[in-house]
Protein backbone atom coordinates (compact mmCIF):
# COMPACT_ATOMS: atom_id res chain seq x y z
CA UNK A 1 0.00 0.00 0.00
CA UNK A 2 0.76 3.73 -0.69
CA UNK A 3 -0.12 6.29 1.32
CA UNK A 4 0.99 9.74 -0.12
CA UNK A 5 -0.16 12.52 2.52
CA UNK A 6 0.14 16.54 2.00
CA UNK A 7 2.69 16.06 -0.56
CA UNK A 8 4.72 19.41 -1.43
CA UNK A 9 7.43 19.96 -4.26
CA UNK A 10 8.05 23.53 -5.56
CA UNK A 11 11.15 23.91 -7.82
CA UNK A 12 12.35 27.63 -7.13
CA UNK A 13 8.98 29.36 -7.29
CA UNK A 14 7.32 27.18 -9.84
CA UNK A 15 5.06 24.81 -7.19
CA UNK A 16 4.24 21.68 -8.36
CA UNK A 17 2.53 18.92 -6.28
CA UNK A 18 0.47 21.20 -3.34
CA UNK A 19 -0.83 19.37 -0.58
CA UNK A 20 -1.43 16.13 -2.82
CA UNK A 21 -3.24 13.57 -0.79
CA UNK A 22 -3.83 9.89 -2.52
CA UNK A 23 -3.98 6.37 -1.42
CA UNK A 24 -3.21 3.62 -3.52
CA UNK A 25 -4.01 -0.06 -2.39
CA UNK A 26 -2.39 -3.38 -2.27
CA UNK A 27 -3.23 -5.24 -6.01
CA UNK A 28 -4.58 -1.65 -7.14
CA UNK A 29 -4.41 -0.05 -10.46
CA UNK A 30 -4.43 3.71 -9.85
CA UNK A 31 -4.91 5.52 -13.16
CA UNK A 32 -3.78 9.11 -12.74
CA UNK A 33 -4.84 12.11 -15.49
CA UNK A 34 -4.32 15.80 -15.44
CA UNK A 35 -2.81 18.01 -17.68
CA UNK A 36 0.83 18.26 -19.41
CA UNK A 37 3.06 20.13 -16.62
CA UNK A 38 0.66 19.03 -13.96
CA UNK A 39 3.51 17.32 -11.89
CA UNK A 40 2.28 13.74 -12.69
CA UNK A 41 5.39 12.69 -13.68
CA UNK A 42 7.41 14.36 -10.71
CA UNK A 43 4.67 12.76 -8.25
CA UNK A 44 5.88 9.57 -9.73
CA UNK A 45 9.69 10.34 -9.06
CA UNK A 46 8.91 11.45 -5.37
CA UNK A 47 7.30 8.41 -5.18
CA UNK A 48 10.76 5.88 -6.14
CA UNK A 49 12.58 8.90 -4.31
CA UNK A 50 14.73 10.44 -7.34
CA UNK A 51 13.13 13.61 -6.45
CA UNK A 52 12.69 14.04 -2.98
CA UNK A 53 9.35 16.37 -1.49
CA UNK A 54 9.75 19.79 0.00
CA UNK A 55 7.35 18.34 2.73
CA UNK A 56 4.59 15.43 3.37
CA UNK A 57 4.84 12.21 4.13
CA UNK A 58 4.60 9.12 1.60
CA UNK A 59 4.56 5.53 3.45
CA UNK A 60 5.51 2.63 1.72
CA UNK A 61 3.64 -0.53 2.94
CA UNK A 62 3.28 1.62 6.00
CA UNK A 63 7.18 2.40 6.19
CA UNK A 64 7.47 6.09 5.88
CA UNK A 65 9.76 6.43 3.18
CA UNK A 66 10.47 10.55 2.99
CA UNK A 67 13.57 10.53 5.32
CA UNK A 68 14.98 7.58 4.68
CA UNK A 69 18.77 7.81 3.11
CA UNK A 70 19.31 6.77 -0.37
CA UNK A 71 20.26 3.17 0.98
CA UNK A 72 17.54 2.27 2.50
CA UNK A 73 15.64 3.94 -0.11
CA UNK A 74 16.60 0.79 -2.74
CA UNK A 75 15.09 -1.87 -0.21
CA UNK A 76 11.75 -0.42 -1.57
CA UNK A 77 13.26 0.12 -5.01
CA UNK A 78 13.73 -3.75 -5.31
CA UNK A 79 10.15 -4.02 -5.24
CA UNK A 80 9.29 -0.83 -7.52
CA UNK A 81 8.89 -1.43 -11.46
CA UNK A 82 9.62 1.94 -13.22
CA UNK A 83 8.86 2.91 -16.73
CA UNK A 84 9.59 6.53 -17.43
CA UNK A 85 8.26 8.49 -19.67
CA UNK A 86 11.17 8.80 -22.12
CA UNK A 87 11.68 5.49 -21.91
CA UNK A 88 15.21 6.14 -20.41
CA UNK A 89 17.17 2.91 -21.42
CA UNK A 90 20.81 2.66 -20.81
CA UNK A 91 22.24 3.53 -24.38
CA UNK A 92 25.41 2.02 -24.00
CA UNK A 93 23.82 -1.43 -23.27
CA UNK A 94 21.83 -3.64 -26.10
CA UNK A 95 18.26 -4.10 -25.36
CA UNK A 96 19.08 -7.64 -23.66
CA UNK A 97 21.24 -5.80 -21.00
CA UNK A 98 19.03 -3.53 -20.52
CA UNK A 99 15.97 -6.14 -19.72
CA UNK A 100 18.05 -8.18 -17.81
CA UNK A 101 20.02 -4.99 -16.06
CA UNK A 102 18.48 -5.49 -12.35
CA UNK A 103 18.76 -8.69 -12.64
CA UNK A 104 22.85 -8.94 -13.91
CA UNK A 105 23.58 -6.13 -11.32
CA UNK A 106 22.18 -8.02 -7.93
CA UNK A 107 21.21 -11.56 -8.53
CA UNK A 108 24.38 -14.35 -9.37
CA UNK A 109 21.94 -15.86 -11.81
CA UNK A 110 22.48 -18.42 -14.68
CA UNK A 111 23.35 -17.14 -18.35
CA UNK A 112 20.31 -19.82 -19.32
CA UNK A 113 17.94 -18.05 -16.58
CA UNK A 114 18.51 -14.84 -17.76
CA UNK A 115 18.34 -15.22 -21.05
CA UNK A 116 14.91 -17.24 -20.67
CA UNK A 117 13.69 -14.00 -17.98
CA UNK A 118 14.48 -11.39 -20.86
CA UNK A 119 12.58 -13.51 -23.81
CA UNK A 120 9.82 -14.03 -21.62
CA UNK A 121 9.49 -10.05 -20.47
CA UNK A 122 10.20 -8.85 -24.09
CA UNK A 123 7.32 -11.37 -25.05
CA UNK A 124 4.72 -10.33 -22.51
CA UNK A 125 5.48 -6.55 -25.06
CA UNK A 126 4.70 -8.31 -27.83
CA UNK A 127 9.13 -7.71 -28.86
CA UNK A 128 11.24 -10.89 -30.12
CA UNK A 129 13.93 -10.97 -31.75
CA UNK A 130 15.70 -7.77 -31.17
CA UNK A 131 17.88 -8.79 -28.02
CA UNK A 132 21.25 -7.64 -29.74
CA UNK A 133 20.22 -4.61 -30.72
CA UNK A 134 21.14 -0.93 -29.40
CA UNK A 135 18.15 1.64 -27.93
CA UNK A 136 19.40 3.84 -30.70
CA UNK A 137 18.49 1.52 -33.34
CA UNK A 138 15.14 1.51 -31.59
CA UNK A 139 11.58 3.14 -32.54
CA UNK A 140 9.85 5.22 -30.43
CA UNK A 141 7.31 2.60 -29.62
CA UNK A 142 9.64 -0.32 -29.24
CA UNK A 143 11.61 1.95 -26.99
CA UNK A 144 8.44 2.77 -24.39
CA UNK A 145 8.37 -1.23 -24.70
CA UNK A 146 11.55 -2.49 -24.27
CA UNK A 147 11.97 -0.08 -21.06
CA UNK A 148 8.32 -1.66 -19.84
CA UNK A 149 9.87 -5.15 -20.41
CA UNK A 150 13.04 -3.90 -18.21
CA UNK A 151 10.32 -3.08 -15.37
CA UNK A 152 8.97 -6.23 -15.54
CA UNK A 153 11.65 -8.45 -16.08
CA UNK A 154 12.83 -7.71 -11.85
CA UNK A 155 9.20 -9.41 -11.01
CA UNK A 156 8.20 -5.89 -9.04
CA UNK A 157 5.46 -5.64 -6.48
CA UNK A 158 5.17 -2.13 -7.90
CA UNK A 159 4.62 -0.49 -11.01
CA UNK A 160 4.94 2.77 -11.70
CA UNK A 161 3.85 3.51 -15.67
CA UNK A 162 4.54 7.20 -17.15
CA UNK A 163 2.68 6.95 -20.42
CA UNK A 164 2.98 3.45 -21.18
CA UNK A 165 0.80 3.72 -24.29
CA UNK A 166 2.14 7.21 -25.94
CA UNK A 167 3.94 6.75 -29.12
CA UNK A 168 2.85 2.92 -29.54
CA UNK A 169 0.29 2.25 -32.24
CA UNK A 170 -3.33 1.18 -31.16
CA UNK A 171 -2.87 -2.76 -31.52
CA UNK A 172 0.02 -2.88 -29.11
CA UNK A 173 -1.38 0.06 -26.94
CA UNK A 174 -4.44 -2.14 -26.17
CA UNK A 175 -2.37 -5.21 -25.48
CA UNK A 176 -0.05 -3.31 -22.83
CA UNK A 177 -3.40 -2.03 -21.34
CA UNK A 178 -4.62 -6.11 -21.40
CA UNK A 179 -0.53 -6.57 -19.29
CA UNK A 180 -1.67 -3.80 -16.72
CA UNK A 181 -4.97 -5.63 -15.80
CA UNK A 182 -3.25 -8.80 -16.17
CA UNK A 183 -0.99 -8.09 -13.80
CA UNK A 184 -2.71 -6.67 -11.03
CA UNK A 185 -5.32 -9.17 -11.54
CA UNK A 186 -2.99 -12.14 -11.46
CA UNK A 187 0.01 -11.15 -10.28
CA UNK A 188 -1.53 -8.41 -7.17
CA UNK A 189 1.04 -5.87 -8.51
CA UNK A 190 0.05 -2.36 -7.14
CA UNK A 191 0.26 0.09 -9.87
CA UNK A 192 0.18 3.92 -10.94
CA UNK A 193 -0.38 4.77 -14.40
CA UNK A 194 -0.02 8.13 -15.77
CA UNK A 195 -1.65 8.57 -19.41
CA UNK A 196 -3.39 11.47 -21.52
CA UNK A 197 -5.41 7.84 -23.31
CA UNK A 198 -9.23 8.79 -21.18
CA UNK A 199 -9.53 5.00 -23.58
CA UNK A 200 -6.88 2.85 -21.60
CA UNK A 201 -7.50 4.90 -18.50
CA UNK A 202 -11.09 3.57 -18.04
CA UNK A 203 -9.94 0.20 -19.35
CA UNK A 204 -7.21 -0.23 -16.61
CA UNK A 205 -8.09 1.52 -13.50
CA UNK A 206 -9.67 0.32 -10.44
CA UNK A 207 -9.84 4.18 -9.89
CA UNK A 208 -9.17 7.30 -11.31
CA UNK A 209 -7.26 10.55 -9.90
CA UNK A 210 -6.97 13.92 -11.33
CA UNK A 211 -4.50 16.33 -10.64
CA UNK A 212 -5.17 19.67 -10.96
CA UNK A 213 -3.26 22.63 -9.79
CA UNK A 214 -1.07 20.01 -7.64
CA UNK A 215 -3.98 18.52 -5.42
CA UNK A 216 -6.02 15.49 -6.54
CA UNK A 217 -9.87 16.91 -7.46
CA UNK A 218 -11.42 14.13 -8.08
CA UNK A 219 -10.87 10.57 -7.33
CA UNK A 220 -13.27 7.52 -8.31
CA UNK A 221 -13.74 4.58 -10.24
CA UNK A 222 -14.13 4.71 -14.33
CA UNK A 223 -17.57 4.95 -14.13
CA UNK A 224 -17.88 7.61 -11.96
CA UNK A 225 -15.07 9.34 -13.54
CA UNK A 226 -16.85 9.20 -16.92
CA UNK A 227 -20.17 10.44 -15.72
CA UNK A 228 -18.80 13.41 -13.55
CA UNK A 229 -20.45 16.39 -13.05
CA UNK A 230 -17.33 18.27 -12.14
CA UNK A 231 -16.85 20.59 -14.91
CA UNK A 232 -12.68 20.96 -14.74
CA UNK A 233 -13.06 17.17 -14.82
CA UNK A 234 -15.70 17.29 -17.79
CA UNK A 235 -13.65 19.14 -19.29
CA UNK A 236 -10.48 17.62 -19.59
CA UNK A 237 -11.69 14.09 -19.46
CA UNK A 238 -13.89 14.83 -23.09
CA UNK A 239 -10.55 17.23 -24.07
CA UNK A 240 -12.54 20.61 -24.83
CA UNK A 241 -10.75 23.65 -25.56
CA UNK A 242 -13.28 25.54 -23.72
CA UNK A 243 -14.31 25.29 -20.15
CA UNK A 244 -12.98 26.25 -16.27
CA UNK A 245 -9.67 25.24 -17.04
CA UNK A 246 -8.88 27.10 -19.99
CA UNK A 247 -10.89 30.41 -19.19
CA UNK A 248 -7.93 32.03 -17.98
CA UNK A 249 -5.88 31.23 -20.27
CA UNK A 250 -5.04 32.72 -23.84
CA UNK A 251 -4.81 29.74 -25.83
CA UNK A 252 -3.47 29.94 -29.43
CA UNK A 253 -5.85 28.01 -30.79
CA UNK A 254 -8.96 28.94 -29.15
CA UNK A 255 -9.00 32.28 -28.08
CA UNK A 256 -10.86 32.79 -24.21
CA UNK A 257 -13.17 35.43 -24.51
CA UNK B 1 34.12 39.73 -7.26
CA UNK B 2 37.12 38.04 -6.38
CA UNK B 3 35.44 36.71 -2.71
CA UNK B 4 32.88 35.55 -5.20
CA UNK B 5 35.29 33.92 -7.41
CA UNK B 6 37.10 32.55 -4.44
CA UNK B 7 33.45 31.75 -2.83
CA UNK B 8 32.78 29.13 -5.99
CA UNK B 9 36.15 27.63 -6.19
CA UNK B 10 35.93 26.85 -2.72
CA UNK B 11 32.42 25.40 -3.27
CA UNK B 12 33.55 23.36 -6.30
CA UNK B 13 36.13 21.77 -4.67
CA UNK B 14 34.17 20.96 -1.56
CA UNK B 15 31.59 19.17 -3.79
CA UNK B 16 34.84 17.44 -5.66
CA UNK B 17 36.10 16.49 -2.29
CA UNK B 18 32.07 15.00 -1.63
CA UNK B 19 32.32 12.71 -4.50
CA UNK B 20 35.88 11.62 -4.25
CA UNK B 21 34.39 10.27 -0.60
CA UNK B 22 32.01 8.80 -2.14
CA UNK B 23 34.06 7.61 -5.02
CA UNK B 24 36.12 5.69 -2.18
CA UNK B 25 33.91 4.76 -0.22
CA UNK B 26 32.26 2.46 -2.80
CA UNK B 27 35.65 1.67 -4.03
CA UNK B 28 35.86 0.07 -1.11
CA UNK B 29 32.28 -1.19 -0.48
CA UNK B 30 32.28 -4.90 -2.91
CA UNK B 31 30.88 -5.72 -5.14
CA UNK B 32 32.97 -3.86 -7.06
CA UNK B 33 32.81 -4.88 -10.90
CA UNK B 34 36.30 -5.23 -12.22
CA UNK B 35 35.42 -5.60 -15.91
CA UNK B 36 33.99 -2.14 -15.91
CA UNK B 37 37.22 -0.63 -14.68
CA UNK B 38 38.87 -2.81 -17.27
CA UNK B 39 36.40 -1.35 -20.12
CA UNK B 40 37.15 1.83 -18.91
CA UNK B 41 40.48 1.58 -19.00
CA UNK B 42 40.87 0.13 -22.37
CA UNK B 43 38.79 3.21 -23.07
CA UNK B 44 41.53 5.54 -22.16
CA UNK B 45 44.52 3.79 -22.84
CA UNK B 46 45.21 2.81 -26.72
CA UNK B 47 43.48 5.70 -28.28
CA UNK B 48 46.17 8.47 -25.84
CA UNK B 49 49.36 7.08 -26.36
CA UNK B 50 49.83 7.93 -29.93
CA UNK B 51 48.87 11.38 -28.79
CA UNK B 52 51.24 11.37 -25.40
CA UNK B 53 54.30 10.08 -27.45
CA UNK B 54 53.65 12.13 -30.60
CA UNK B 55 53.45 15.17 -27.80
CA UNK B 56 56.29 13.29 -25.65
CA UNK B 57 58.73 12.85 -28.34
CA UNK B 58 58.66 16.71 -29.73
CA UNK B 59 58.79 17.99 -26.00
CA UNK B 60 62.17 15.34 -25.67
CA UNK B 61 63.95 17.08 -28.34
CA UNK B 62 62.50 20.85 -27.76
CA UNK B 63 64.01 20.35 -24.65
CA UNK B 64 67.47 19.23 -25.87
CA UNK B 65 67.39 22.22 -28.20
CA UNK B 66 66.31 24.82 -25.73
CA UNK B 67 69.00 23.36 -23.37
CA UNK B 68 71.63 23.65 -26.46
CA UNK B 69 70.50 27.03 -26.66
CA UNK B 70 70.81 27.92 -23.44
CA UNK B 71 74.13 26.18 -22.07
CA UNK B 72 76.17 27.17 -25.47
CA UNK B 73 78.05 29.55 -23.52
CA UNK B 74 78.85 27.38 -21.01
CA UNK B 75 79.30 25.00 -23.35
CA UNK B 76 78.67 22.07 -21.32
CA UNK B 77 76.04 19.60 -23.63
CA UNK B 78 77.11 16.86 -21.87
CA UNK B 79 74.58 17.49 -19.25
CA UNK B 80 71.59 17.83 -21.80
CA UNK B 81 70.38 14.91 -21.30
CA UNK B 82 70.56 14.60 -17.72
CA UNK B 83 68.45 18.34 -17.38
CA UNK B 84 65.68 16.12 -20.57
CA UNK B 85 65.16 13.31 -18.19
CA UNK B 86 64.94 14.66 -15.41
CA UNK B 87 62.56 17.63 -16.15
CA UNK B 88 60.52 15.16 -18.40
CA UNK B 89 59.99 12.51 -15.53
CA UNK B 90 59.39 14.94 -12.71
CA UNK B 91 57.54 17.65 -14.50
CA UNK B 92 56.93 17.76 -18.08
CA UNK B 93 55.52 14.13 -19.09
CA UNK B 94 53.06 13.92 -15.96
CA UNK B 95 52.11 17.35 -16.53
CA UNK B 96 51.35 17.55 -20.49
CA UNK B 97 50.18 13.66 -20.43
CA UNK B 98 47.35 14.92 -17.84
CA UNK B 99 46.29 17.55 -20.07
CA UNK B 100 45.68 15.48 -23.09
CA UNK B 101 43.81 12.93 -21.38
CA UNK B 102 41.71 15.68 -19.77
CA UNK B 103 40.52 16.83 -22.84
CA UNK B 104 40.42 13.91 -24.81
CA UNK B 105 38.75 11.73 -21.63
CA UNK B 106 37.82 14.03 -19.24
CA UNK B 107 35.86 15.91 -21.93
CA UNK B 108 34.42 12.36 -23.32
CA UNK B 109 33.10 11.43 -19.47
CA UNK B 110 31.36 14.57 -19.20
CA UNK B 111 29.63 14.37 -22.22
CA UNK B 112 28.58 10.76 -21.85
CA UNK B 113 27.34 11.10 -18.52
CA UNK B 114 25.87 14.31 -18.99
CA UNK B 115 23.87 12.51 -21.98
CA UNK B 116 22.81 10.12 -19.45
CA UNK B 117 21.37 12.84 -17.08
CA UNK B 118 19.07 14.96 -19.31
CA UNK B 119 17.90 12.01 -21.17
CA UNK B 120 16.71 10.42 -17.33
CA UNK B 121 19.00 7.43 -17.57
CA UNK B 122 20.87 8.43 -13.94
CA UNK B 123 17.55 8.75 -12.72
CA UNK B 124 16.82 5.18 -13.79
CA UNK B 125 19.82 3.79 -12.56
CA UNK B 126 18.58 5.31 -8.93
CA UNK B 127 14.98 3.47 -9.43
CA UNK B 128 16.76 0.52 -9.94
CA UNK B 129 18.17 1.21 -6.97
CA UNK B 130 21.55 1.16 -8.35
CA UNK B 131 23.95 4.07 -7.05
CA UNK B 132 25.07 5.97 -10.45
CA UNK B 133 28.33 6.76 -8.08
CA UNK B 134 29.18 3.17 -7.76
CA UNK B 135 28.21 2.34 -11.66
CA UNK B 136 29.50 5.22 -13.63
CA UNK B 137 32.46 6.92 -11.35
CA UNK B 138 34.17 4.58 -9.74
CA UNK B 139 35.00 2.58 -12.69
CA UNK B 140 36.39 5.74 -14.76
CA UNK B 141 38.14 6.71 -11.54
CA UNK B 142 39.83 3.28 -11.07
CA UNK B 143 40.39 3.49 -15.14
CA UNK B 144 41.96 6.96 -15.00
CA UNK B 145 43.94 6.50 -12.10
CA UNK B 146 45.23 3.03 -13.40
CA UNK B 147 45.75 4.56 -16.94
CA UNK B 148 47.23 7.81 -16.54
CA UNK B 149 50.39 6.55 -14.79
CA UNK B 150 50.80 3.89 -17.68
CA UNK B 151 50.66 6.59 -20.04
CA UNK B 152 53.40 9.00 -18.46
CA UNK B 153 55.92 6.19 -18.12
CA UNK B 154 55.56 5.73 -21.65
CA UNK B 155 55.63 9.34 -22.55
CA UNK B 156 58.76 9.32 -19.95
CA UNK B 157 60.44 6.74 -22.30
CA UNK B 158 59.73 8.69 -25.55
CA UNK B 159 60.55 11.85 -24.58
CA UNK B 160 63.79 11.04 -23.56
CA UNK B 161 63.95 9.05 -27.07
CA UNK B 162 63.27 12.44 -28.48
CA UNK B 163 66.48 14.02 -26.34
CA UNK B 164 68.43 10.95 -27.85
CA UNK B 165 67.42 12.14 -31.47
CA UNK B 166 68.82 16.05 -31.09
CA UNK B 167 71.54 14.66 -28.60
CA UNK B 168 73.17 12.39 -31.15
CA UNK B 169 72.44 13.96 -34.26
CA UNK B 170 72.80 17.25 -33.79
CA UNK B 171 74.89 17.32 -30.79
CA UNK B 172 77.16 14.47 -31.67
CA UNK B 173 76.91 12.91 -27.81
CA UNK B 174 77.46 9.14 -28.43
CA UNK B 175 74.23 7.19 -27.52
CA UNK B 176 76.02 5.23 -24.68
CA UNK B 177 77.03 8.37 -23.06
CA UNK B 178 73.41 10.03 -23.86
CA UNK B 179 72.23 6.35 -22.08
CA UNK B 180 74.59 6.71 -19.18
CA UNK B 181 73.93 10.28 -18.87
CA UNK B 182 70.24 9.23 -18.03
CA UNK B 183 70.63 7.25 -16.08
CA UNK B 184 73.06 9.06 -13.91
CA UNK B 185 70.89 11.95 -13.56
CA UNK B 186 67.11 9.83 -12.74
CA UNK B 187 66.49 8.07 -9.24
CA UNK B 188 63.96 6.40 -8.03
CA UNK B 189 62.42 9.45 -6.50
CA UNK B 190 62.06 11.26 -9.69
CA UNK B 191 60.08 8.96 -10.74
CA UNK B 192 58.12 8.29 -8.30
CA UNK B 193 57.39 12.09 -7.34
CA UNK B 194 56.11 11.79 -11.44
CA UNK B 195 53.93 9.44 -10.86
CA UNK B 196 52.52 10.54 -7.18
CA UNK B 197 51.25 13.62 -8.94
CA UNK B 198 50.06 11.33 -11.86
CA UNK B 199 47.71 9.78 -9.63
CA UNK B 200 46.28 12.96 -8.55
CA UNK B 201 45.90 14.32 -11.78
CA UNK B 202 43.67 10.80 -12.77
CA UNK B 203 41.53 11.59 -9.78
CA UNK B 204 41.12 15.18 -10.85
CA UNK B 205 40.12 14.35 -14.37
CA UNK B 206 37.77 11.55 -13.51
CA UNK B 207 36.25 13.14 -10.50
CA UNK B 208 35.54 16.96 -12.63
CA UNK B 209 34.20 14.80 -15.50
CA UNK B 210 32.17 12.75 -14.03
CA UNK B 211 30.83 15.73 -11.48
CA UNK B 212 30.13 17.94 -14.96
CA UNK B 213 28.43 15.27 -15.93
CA UNK B 214 26.42 14.59 -13.34
CA UNK B 215 24.94 18.19 -12.66
CA UNK B 216 24.42 19.12 -16.53
CA UNK B 217 20.96 20.92 -16.20
CA UNK B 218 19.23 21.56 -19.47
CA UNK B 219 19.52 19.41 -22.74
CA UNK B 220 22.02 19.36 -25.27
CA UNK B 221 22.91 22.76 -25.00
CA UNK B 222 23.93 21.99 -20.67
CA UNK B 223 25.99 18.88 -22.10
CA UNK B 224 28.18 21.02 -24.77
CA UNK B 225 28.58 23.93 -21.56
CA UNK B 226 29.53 21.42 -19.45
CA UNK B 227 32.34 19.74 -21.21
CA UNK B 228 33.65 22.91 -22.03
CA UNK B 229 33.88 23.79 -18.27
CA UNK B 230 34.80 20.43 -17.11
CA UNK B 231 38.20 20.34 -19.93
CA UNK B 232 38.76 24.45 -18.21
CA UNK B 233 38.36 23.52 -15.13
CA UNK B 234 40.32 20.39 -15.12
CA UNK B 235 43.34 22.22 -16.70
CA UNK B 236 43.41 24.69 -13.56
CA UNK B 237 43.19 21.89 -11.08
CA UNK B 238 46.14 20.01 -12.42
CA UNK B 239 48.08 22.98 -12.50
CA UNK B 240 47.13 24.13 -8.99
CA UNK B 241 47.99 20.83 -8.05
CA UNK B 242 51.13 20.50 -10.22
CA UNK B 243 52.46 23.70 -7.97
CA UNK B 244 51.04 22.39 -4.97
CA UNK B 245 53.15 18.87 -5.11
CA UNK B 246 56.11 20.65 -6.90
CA UNK B 247 56.60 22.67 -3.27
CA UNK B 248 55.66 19.40 -1.43
CA UNK B 249 58.16 17.72 -2.61
CA UNK B 250 61.05 19.81 -2.98
CA UNK B 251 60.86 22.30 -0.35
CA UNK B 252 59.09 20.52 2.18
CA UNK B 253 59.61 17.08 1.54
CA UNK B 254 62.94 17.81 -0.15
CA UNK B 255 63.05 14.98 -2.60
N1 LIG C 1 14.04 18.46 -12.51
C1 LIG C 1 13.21 19.52 -12.59
N2 LIG C 1 13.67 20.76 -12.32
C2 LIG C 1 12.84 21.82 -12.38
N3 LIG C 1 11.56 21.76 -12.72
C3 LIG C 1 11.03 20.57 -13.02
C4 LIG C 1 11.83 19.38 -12.97
N4 LIG C 1 11.06 18.33 -13.31
C5 LIG C 1 9.84 18.83 -13.56
N5 LIG C 1 9.81 20.17 -13.39
C6 LIG C 1 8.64 21.03 -13.53
O1 LIG C 1 7.57 20.42 -12.86
C7 LIG C 1 6.37 20.59 -13.59
C8 LIG C 1 5.69 19.26 -13.76
O2 LIG C 1 6.45 18.45 -14.61
P1 LIG C 1 6.05 16.95 -14.95
O3 LIG C 1 7.12 16.41 -15.82
O4 LIG C 1 5.74 16.22 -13.72
O5 LIG C 1 4.72 17.14 -15.79
P2 LIG C 1 3.74 16.02 -16.30
O6 LIG C 1 2.47 16.17 -15.54
O7 LIG C 1 4.40 14.70 -16.24
O8 LIG C 1 3.51 16.47 -17.79
P3 LIG C 1 3.42 15.57 -19.11
O9 LIG C 1 2.04 15.06 -19.16
O10 LIG C 1 3.70 16.53 -20.20
O11 LIG C 1 4.45 14.50 -18.98
C9 LIG C 1 6.73 21.27 -14.88
O12 LIG C 1 6.33 22.62 -14.77
C10 LIG C 1 8.22 21.20 -14.97
O13 LIG C 1 8.72 22.39 -15.48
MG1 LIG D 1 5.23 13.42 -17.52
Amino acid sequence: MIEIKDLCKTFGNNIVLKDLTLTINDGETKVVIGRSGVGKSVFLKNIVGILRPDSGSIKINGQEATELSERDYNKFRMEMGMVFQGGALFDSLNVAENVSFVLDEFMQLDKKIVRDRVEESLGLVGLQGIEEMMPSELSGGMKKRVSLARALCMKPQMIFYDEPTTGVDPITADAINNLIIDLGRKLQVTSIVVTHDMNSAYKVADSIAMFYHGRVIAEGGPDEIRNTRHPVVKQFIHGEAHGPITDNENLIYGHSH
Amino acid sequence: MITNILYRFVKYVGELTLLFGMTMYHIFTPPVKMYRVLSQAKRIGPGSFLIAALVAFFIGMIMALQMEYLLLEISDDIYIPSVVAVSLTRELAPVLTALIVAGRIGAGITAEIGSMTVTEQVDALRAFAVNPVKYLVVPRFLGLVIMLPILTVFADLVGIMGGFVICVYKLYISPTLYFTMVTEALTVKDIVTGLTKTICFGAIIALVGCHQGLNVQSGAEGVGRSTTTAVVISFILIIIADCFFTTLFYFILRV
